[in-house]
């Protein structure tokens, strides 16, 4: 199966309101992409670009190699899932999930297999019969999937597919796409979420968009461990952000000498350390931070403390503390050198 | 009646529960009932029953089913109601669909100036059309002008084309009301599911849209389909001689030959069948769960 997607430049805009601008994004044949971005970033205008619902302004997009920049959207060749499932409300399950067969004029001998098989790998084949209105939430979103895989599509659109599900039903349909791509390895699959755990838990990588921009790409491994821009490491993991100046051998924040890896950014520079609030320990180590308590969150298994160092906020994730610290307390924080990373641009406060 | 009655005591209170005014007390909820129901018997229902109780004039009804003109005018009266309404359904329909799904400058405008048009009188429109095509309308005003013949080719407004005509251009807005309001509450996601799924616009017209637009072209349809039957302006204004209706026929019979038992019985035979057709709606729109 000839698969894969590639935006070659693309933008679109609306009334003079550009919405995605100059898209270049490769996925690869059987990768799966997820497009991770606030509201308004454009990763819904991207999809819509590949199913054809809106035309770009400028740019090629190509699937399989194929360009479909101009084709109908009944002529791509794609399977869609989106956030409020779309069933068909009049048809019962086996006639949603036949009806892009119907449409394709697949062997009316073949329909009722292919149904059957979607049906399975969904885990509804005893649903078969039912109308949309009388399955849960969950079900339905099944449905709506093995509606998109009955086709066979070379690429699986799913636009916040797990948007409208309780957390627990997430985090159970989050491992049945994991192993639903297992199964299907060929297919090409774009995944819209501004939800950061769906991202890093099903992408191969993941594209960071904001303001209509291609923001970062990489694994999310990458993406996590070493953000390339402030956007990035804030909106995947919250980072601690602090305003820095690079030394000879480290940085220097709110009077405090930091050693860090500088990567050969030159000194006197000003520059951006980026920290994971769960690697911020409490207590004397390497790299202390001294400051107040300004406010302190129960997570259930660990506290997030906000302490205030030389006028900056830094957040601090720790195992469950057995008294919460009044605000206010003067605490310690560190930090491992190799558990930070410098930014190059800008200085943004966390 | 009553919750009304009971509801009325804490609105005037605005206090905890307690006992009730004495007057909402004191006064049976039936009570309540007796000034519109007295307004209604007086304005309708009395005068209803004056028409069946003339209607009953002995051998009226014998004399009248066997004429011919009734019998001409109930079969007029039918099939140009059904081509009306199916006229309507049809036009309505595709119109309804263009102004809510084809995004097209001044769209919502087009959709505002239907519930206008729902005002208008119904001679309005047909008066429009005797401007256009009438016999010197400006259609065959032109005609004559560019060919220099003595009249135009456009004739049909007297005949029941005409009647045809105006009643499909008067009564379409009524379908496309409801049906505009049946498409809004269409997902837009999923016409965009089907069509990735590889529907033409004409298979997601059939099978996504159509489906859901049901219990709306049934509403619409149903409620042309009784207003045609009982239509009188249009058929008069046309001045189509030889078309005549159910209502046309009770206004000769009554006023034109004084025959007021016959007019009667016409009158009551036009009730029933609207009557009839709206429990036939009930029933089917109850089917699909309008």
């Amino acid at each position: 199966m000839n698969s894969g997607i590639r935006f070659d430049g693309v933008s679109v805009a609306y009334g003079g309101t550009t919405v995605l601008d100059g898209l270049d994004l490769t996925v690869e044949p059987g990768e799966v992409m997820a497009l991770l971005g606030p509201s308004g970033s454009g990763k819904t205008t991207a999809l819509r670009a590949v199913a054809g619902f809106v035309r770009p302004a400028s740019g090629r997009v190509f699937i399989g190699g194929q360009d479909v920049t101009a084709l109908p959207p009944y002529r791509r060749g794609i399977g869609m899932v989106v956030q409020q499932y779309a069933l068909f409300p009049h048809l019962r399950v086996d006639a949603n999930v036949a009806f892009g067969l119907k449409a394709r004029k697949a062997p009316k001998a073949e329909i009722p297999a292919r149904v059957a098989e979607a049906l399975e790998m969904t885990g509804m084949a005893a649903y078969a019969r039912r109308y949309p209105r009388e399955l849960s939430g969950g079900q339905q979103q099944r449905v709506a999937i093995a509606r998109a895989l009955a086709i066979r599509p070379r690429v699986l659109l799913l636009d916040e597919p797990l948007s409208a599900l309780d957390a627990q039903l997430r985090s159970g349909m989050l491992a049945e796409l994991a192993r639903l791509h297992r199964e299907l390895p060929d297919v090409s699959i774009l995944y819209v979420t501004h939800d950061q755990v769906e991202a890093l838990t099903l992408a191969d990588r993941i594209a960071v968009m904001d303001k209509a921009r291609l923001q970062d790409c990489g694994t999310p491994q990458d993406l996590y461990r070493r953000p390339r821009t402030e956007f990035t490491a804030s909106f995947v993991g919250n980072a601690n952000l602090l305003p820095v100046t690079v030394g000879a051998d480290g940085v220097a924040f709110a009077g405090a000498e930091l050693k860090v890896p500088t990567d050969g950014v030159a000194a006197g520079a000003s520059a951006t350390l980026c920290v994971r609030p769960h690697l911020v320990g409490l207590g004397e180590g390497p790299n202390a931070l001294r400051g107040r308590i300004t406010e302190v969150q129960w997570r259930g298994s660990t506290h997030r403390l906000y302490v205030e160092v030389g006028g900056h906020r830094v957040k601090a994730d720790v195992r469950e503390l057995r008294e919460t610290p009044a605000l206010g307390t003067e605490v310690t924080l560190h930090f491992a050198p190799e558990d930070a990373v410098l930014l190059g641009a800008g200085v943004a406060d966390g | 009646m009553a919750s009304a009655v009971r509801l009325a005591a804490p609105a005037a209170t605005d206090q905890e529960p307690g006992p009730s005014p004495r007057t909402s007390r004191s006064i049976p909820a039936w009570v309540w009932a007796l000034p519109p129901v007295a307004v209604l018997a007086l304005v309708f229902l009395y005068p209803l029953a004056l028409v069946v109780q003339e209607s009953l004039a002995p051998g009226a009804y014998a004399d009248v089913f066997a004429s011919a003109s009734f019998r001409d005018a109930l079969v007029t009266t039918v099939w140009l109601a059904v081509a009306s309404t199916a006229g309507c359904l049809v036009l309505g329909f595709a119109l309804a669909l263009v102004i809510a799904f084809v995004p097209f400058p001044g769209g919502k405008a087009v959709a505002k100036f239907i519930d206008v048009f729902l005002s208008f009188p119904s001679f309005l429109i047909t008066l429009a059309l005797l401007f256009l095509y009438g016999t010197v309308g400006m259609a065959n005003g032109v005609w004559t002008d560019v060919t220099g013949d003595a009249t135009g080719p456009f004739q049909f407004l007297t005949t029941p084309w005409g009647v045809l005509l105006a009643e499909i251009t008067y009564f379409t807005p009524f379908v496309m009301r409801p049906l505009l309001a049946a498409f809004s509450q269409l997902e837009t996601a999923q016409l965009e599911v089907a069509s990735s799924l590889g529907a033409r616009p004409l298979r997601i017209i059939r099978q996504v849209i159509l489906p859901e637009a049901l219990p709306a072209l049934a509403a619409g349809g149903s409620l042309v389909l009784v207003m045609c039957l009982n239509e009188f302006g249009i058929v008069l204004f046309t001045g189509a001689k030889g078309v005549t209706t159910l209502p046309m026929l009770v206004y000769s019979k009554a006023i034109l030959e004084s025959d007021y038992a016959a007019a009667c019985v016409v009158a009551v035979v036009n009730v029933a069948l609207s009557v009839g057709l709206y429990v036939l709606y009930r029933g089917v729109s109850r089917r699909a769960g309008a």
